[in-house]
């Protein structure tokens, strides 16, 4: 008997190239002739320019160009904002490569210098002057809406990029039947998502035949490509995109840059290669952030603990600009998500998108939902410390019942299958609840101070129906595509849209390819980042690239399947329906032992000697697969912290996830990314955050102060999951890339909580610093006296 | 970041090195780089030349002597951690150079280097204070030895002299009775002392006879914590008399006490006497 391959954890074909440092990122291409092109970055976060002079750097030893504002003018357009959510008033700020008048952000570009070395370029930047009047500058978005505050753009009032509104059910109502009403003050501060390899941009014009080849750090070379069209005017069919090796992006490596653009440019003013890579300060200023809302929260509910709505209005900062998909991430990936799993009839959120003096803000690990996540688990704890329940007694009154087909949520959206009390279920039991809780009473009375906190989730994602997107002002399609090639020795070549840039799957691709035609899964190679040799497909993000283009692999591997049964029943001259199929091997039902395997027919099929009538030759298809529907994993996360009530120092003693992100490929790289994810999630609750000063300042501007989660501050994690397929995926796979993240920054916050409640406190500023903790403790404490 | 142009010396011995740094005016020596080569690529210094020491045998090693342990400056933080020898005679310097950074830090970076670096948040020289470790220095008028307590003079400044080099460093070996500890609040971000404590105790019949207690990253040099060891001198050695003579500790901290976005000066100066209470409880649980 063969073990199935699919469900099989094995190891990731991917890492030993990574690990060995084998593997080739942009920045390891050089070409000939090439030259590096370092940026100038604004000082200021908000400045007028009066004056720049950039003559001495052009005249410095190696020197090859430089450029401000002003020579890009007519060459470059506006960087394009990529998600118009419609009936939000929204409005789009110009958006230039180089800043010329105005700098709207500490790393706004105003000025790039090409040279022979990198060392020359940094040189010769040092010899620009700028002449800068500051502006007032303002960096939380709630304050940079009132009346008052620096205008960012002309025209723009009080920074409103735009204002959305979602509504679902009475909620006027369910706040006027409500027996208690929670509020509560949420900030979900900024991040910044730091991927191991920073961004780079290689950009090789031929001059001659007007052909771009860009090498760049990005999640979806297709879109990449479709938008630097856009911006530098080279059409698409002249215009590669290679991105076969990212080191990571979280959401940061979505959107497109304008430094990518401005490479594009020198490229095409000099005729020769260039190429740009951000330092790590760079990319803490100039890359994308997350995050970054100021919420007002309502709940309410019955004193029995039903929730019977919740509202909320949000001020979602954006940044200086809005990046490519920044509008949506507030919104539509945000608000129609506010019920989360739990069955509350009404619900309304009033979303502010606001400009600010920040670093734009774009997608970050599970961008939106783990928002919408916090402000229900937080507002679920806070209910029942309120009420003295149990915070797992009531989440289980309020889940939605279990459902495999369809469950509509008064925000509109369907969910697809769930069973998110057997998810808590399993959790609770696992760590044994009731014992640890009262290990936790026991602990307390020993003067050892431990939290349990636990948060359940359902999140959107596999984006999703081409039709929602552009209902919900997407500007492209959201489908993704396979081809699946078999080569006459029967290998396998797979080549896919989307662009995995660290997930795995290169692996798990191989184990649906050879779970469905049985080949050997050692046979079966992924080709993805490559726009030339790729179909089209719009990237890896939102936990989309096994949900959706997975599904356009199992399609396409299917439909080898239907030619091979053909091609096979002509070689044993039996008729098609007769034919059966078992481990890769086709054969006249009954006689499994006069087979014809897949590798004998992809051998024939290529050399074409003896075909059936009608059958093409080759043997090859391909897929487009635009989902039915999104899919809704969930689960339910438990961390148990321990505060040390001296200094405040809080630390994570356990931390067990259950996710439900259906029929698993391969467990172990599943268990992988939780592990990343719940991590991220930490790293929100205790560590991170952007820190700006008055003059919109980035004080957390290197890994010196900017604290990323460190293995040694973590415990190990026990993965738990259970399997709910979706039913309308054609291996009922949901995802997983952002699971993790959804769930743990609520999981963590609320341990905490609950670790500071003997002392009275209720609620505390993200990231919980020992300084932040030790000082609730003493404002409870004089509270009370 | 790209570091500025300099030219790149390789000295074979200290009176090389010596002689380079006379040569070359505003010359850096180049120890580990785990502090130099940020400030070259921060372009926070442009110096003219860097002559590297590295390779200097005379620089390298621990041997303990006649109770005395002598430390060449150019020996990592991950060989003074690893040490046996130490770890008997001198846990606290062990034990802090562990708890430096993260590995890859502790490979490459020096006791040499970040003596003469003297970033307040750093731990070796607070424990070099609590030590009161001699200080070996070479340079064009000859070798002097100087005295951990008089060597660090404020943020990043030293007695050492413009052109001289760092060789080694002296500690007497714990005597009987002696035990050490080093209790340190990190920066989560750059490991860094947010405050570091030392503490030698020595002990006879349960009591202490006497006691150095250092402090270092909230203070822009590291302090001795004097009137904690007052405190403590001559006291039966319990959690009481170790939570009391702690909490002296604020006494000592003077008026430049450090605050930064993680954690400002009041937070500091709240918390230290827990730090300084750790470390005491530490050393006096490893006396035998
Ligand atoms: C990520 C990171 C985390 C860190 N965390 C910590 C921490 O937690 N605790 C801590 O204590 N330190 C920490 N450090 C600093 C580290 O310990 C450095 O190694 C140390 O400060 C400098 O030693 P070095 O050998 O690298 O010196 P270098 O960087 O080579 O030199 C530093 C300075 O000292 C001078 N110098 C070097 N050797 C001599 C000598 N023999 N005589 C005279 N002058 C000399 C140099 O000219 C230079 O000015 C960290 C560093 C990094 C990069």
């Amino acid at each position: 008997m063969s073990t199935r391959v699919f469900g099989s954890g094995i190891r990731r074909r991917e890492d030993p190239r990574l690990i060995t440092g084998a593997a080739t990122y942009t920045d390891d291409y050089t070409l000939p002739g090439m030259v590096h092109m370092v940026l100038l970055r604004s000082p200021h976060a908000h400045a007028r320019i009066k004056r720049i002079d950039i003559s001495r750097a052009k005249a410095a030893p190696g020197v090859v160009a430089a450029f401000t504002g002003s020579d890009i003018e007519g060459a470059l357009n506006p960087m394009p904002c990529a998600w118009l959510v419609p009936n939000s008033n929204l409005k789009v700020a110009p958006y230039p490569c180089i800043a010329k008048d105005v700098v709207r952000y500490v790393g706004d570009i105003v000025a790039a210098v090409v040279a022979e070395t990198p060392y020359q370029a940094a040189d010769a930047l040092d010899l620009i002057t700028v002449d800068y009047q500051p502006l007032p500058a303002v960096i939380d978005p709630e304050k940079a809406k009132q009346p008052g505050a620096p205008q960012i753009h002309s025209g723009v009032e009080n920074n409103v990029a735009f204002h959305w509104t979602v509504t679902g059910g009475d909620v006027d109502g369910a706040f006027k039947k409500a027996d208690v009403i929670i509020k509560e003050r949420i900030v979900q501060q900024r991040l910044i998502p730091n991927a191991m390899e920073p961004r780079s941009t290689l950009a090789h014009w031929s001059g001659a035949s007007g052909e771009l080849t860009l090498w760049n750090t990005t999640q979806n070379p297709h879109i990449a490509r479709f938008l630097c069209s856009v911006v530098t005017g080279v059409p698409e069919d002249k215009l590669r995109v290679i991105a076969t090796e990212v080191g990571g992006g979280f959401g940061s490596k979505i959107p497109a840059y304008p430094a990518d653009f401005i490479t594009v440019f020198c490229a095409k003013k000099l005729n020769r290669p260039v190429k740009w890579t951000e330092s790590r300060r760079e990319n803490f200023q100039g890359t994308t952030h997350g995050r970054d809302h100021v919420q007002d929260v309502e709940l309410a509910a019955t004193k029995d603990g039903k929730v019977l709505g919740v509202k909320a209005t949000s001020y979602s900062g954006m940044g200086a600009y809005l990046s490519t998909a920044a509008p949506g991430i507030p919104t539509i990936l945000h608000g129609l998500m506010l019920s989360g799993p739990y069955d509350i009839a009404a619900i309304k959120e009033d979303v502010y998108g606001i400009y600010s003096n920040g670093t734009p803000v774009e997608a970050y690990r599970g961008a939106g939902r783990p928002e919408a996540t916090f402000i229900l688990e937080r507002m679920i704890d806070k209910l029942a410390a309120k009420l003295r329940m149990d915070p797992v007694d009531v989440r289980m009154k309020n889940f939605i019942p279990k459902f495999e087909n369809g469950h509509t949520v008064p925000t509109g959206l369907s969910y697809d299958s769930g069973d998110y009390a057997g998810a808590l279920k399993k959790l609770v039991e696992h760590v044994g609840y009731k014992d640890l809780r009262r290990q936790q009473a026991e602990d307390r009375k020993k003067g050892r101070y431990l939290g349990v906190g636990v948060s359940t989730y359902v999140e959107i994602c596999g984006l999703g129906p081409s039709q929602v997107a552009g209902a919900v002002g997407f500007q492209g399609g959201l489908w993704e595509s396979a081809i699946v090639r078999f080569h006459p020795t029967g290998k396998v070549n797979v080549f896919i849209g989307a662009n995995p840039h660290g997930q795995g799957e290169e692996t798990t691709f191989a184990q649906i390819v050879a779970d469905e035609v049985g080949v050997d899964v050692n046979d079966v190679k992924i080709v993805h980042g490559d726009t030339q040799t790729t179909p089209m497909g719009w990237g890896t993000y939102g936990s989309r690239t096994t949900a959706v283009g997975g599904a356009a692999l199992v399609m396409a591997t299917r439909k080898i399947k239907e030619k091979a049964k053909v091609i096979a029943a002509h070689l044993l001259e039996a008729a098609v329906e007769d034919m059966d199929y078992k481990d890769g091997k086709f054969f006249v039902k009954g006689s499994p032992d006069k087979a014809k395997t897949i590798q004998d027919i992809a051998l024939m099929a290529n050399v074409a000697w003896n075909m059936p009538a009608g059958v093409e030759a080759g043997l090859e298809a391909s897929s487009f697969y635009d989902p039915p529907n999104f899919t809704y994993p969930f689960g339910a996360h438990l961390a148990v912290v321990e505060l040390d009530p001296e200094t405040g120092q809080i630390d994570v003693r356990r931390y067990v996830a259950v996710d439900d992100c259906g029929p698993q490929i391969n467990p172990v790289i599943v268990e992988g990314q939780v592990h990343g994810g719940v991590v991220q999630g930490i790293g929100q609750a205790l560590w991170e955050g952007a820190v700006y000063d008055e003059n919109g300042q980035l004080l957390t501007g290197s890994m010196l102060d900017y604290a990323l989660p460190r293995a040694d501050r973590l415990p190990d994690m026990e993965v738990l999951s259970t399997v709910t397929p979706s039913p309308h995926h054609p291996i009922g796979v949901k995802g997983i890339g952002e699971a993790g993240t959804i769930a743990s920054t609520a999981a963590v916050y609320n341990a905490v909580i609950d670790a500071l409640s003997p002392f009275g406190v209720e609620t505390i500023r993200m990231p919980v610093t020992p300084e932040r903790a030790f000082n609730a403790i003493q404002e409870a404490k004089a509270g009370r006296r | 970041m790209y570091a500025p142009e300099f030219d790149y010396y390789r000295a074979g011995s200290v009176s090389e090195a010596a002689g380079l740094l006379r040569k070359h005016p505003g010359a850096k020596l180049l120890a580990g780089g785990q502090s130099l080569i940020p400030l070259l690529k921060l372009r926070l210094a442009a110096p003219a030349a860097v002559i590297d020491i590295g390779r200097i045998r005379d620089l390298k090693g621990i041997t303990v002597k006649d109770g005395t342990i002598r430390i060449g400056a150019m020996t990592t933080h991950a060989e003074l951690a690893a040490s046996a020898e130490l770890a008997e005679t001198c846990p606290v310097l062990a034990q802090a150079a562990a708890g430096i950074g993260d590995p890859a830090v502790r490979n490459r970076g020096t006791i040499g280097g970040n003596v003469a670096h003297a970033d307040p948040a750093s731990d070796l020289p607070t424990v070099l204070v609590a030590l009161e470790a001699r200080l070996m220095a070479e340079g064009p008028d000859g070798k002097r030895t100087l005295d951990a307590g008089g060597f660090f003079q404020g943020l990043m400044t030293t007695a050492l002299k413009e052109h001289e080099i760092l060789t080694a460093i002296e500690i007497p070996a714990h005597p009987k009775g002696q035990s050490s500890a080093y209790a340190k609040f990190a920066h989560p971000a750059s490991r860094y002392a947010v405050i570091g404590v030392a503490a030698v105790i020595t002990a006879s019949g349960g009591k202490c006879s006497s006691a150095r207690v250092a402090v270092g990253g909230m203070v822009p040099r590291p302090v001795r914590a004097s009137s904690v060891e007052r405190a403590l001198t001559g006291q039966e050695l319990s959690a009481e008399s170790i939570a009391k003579a702690a909490a002296q500790v604020t006494e000592n901290l003077g008026n430049e006490v450090l605050g930064d976005i993680f954690a400002s000066e009041q937070y500091r100066r709240s918390v230290a006497s827990v730090w300084v209470k750790r470390a005491l409880t530490q050393a006096v649980g490893r006396a035998k």
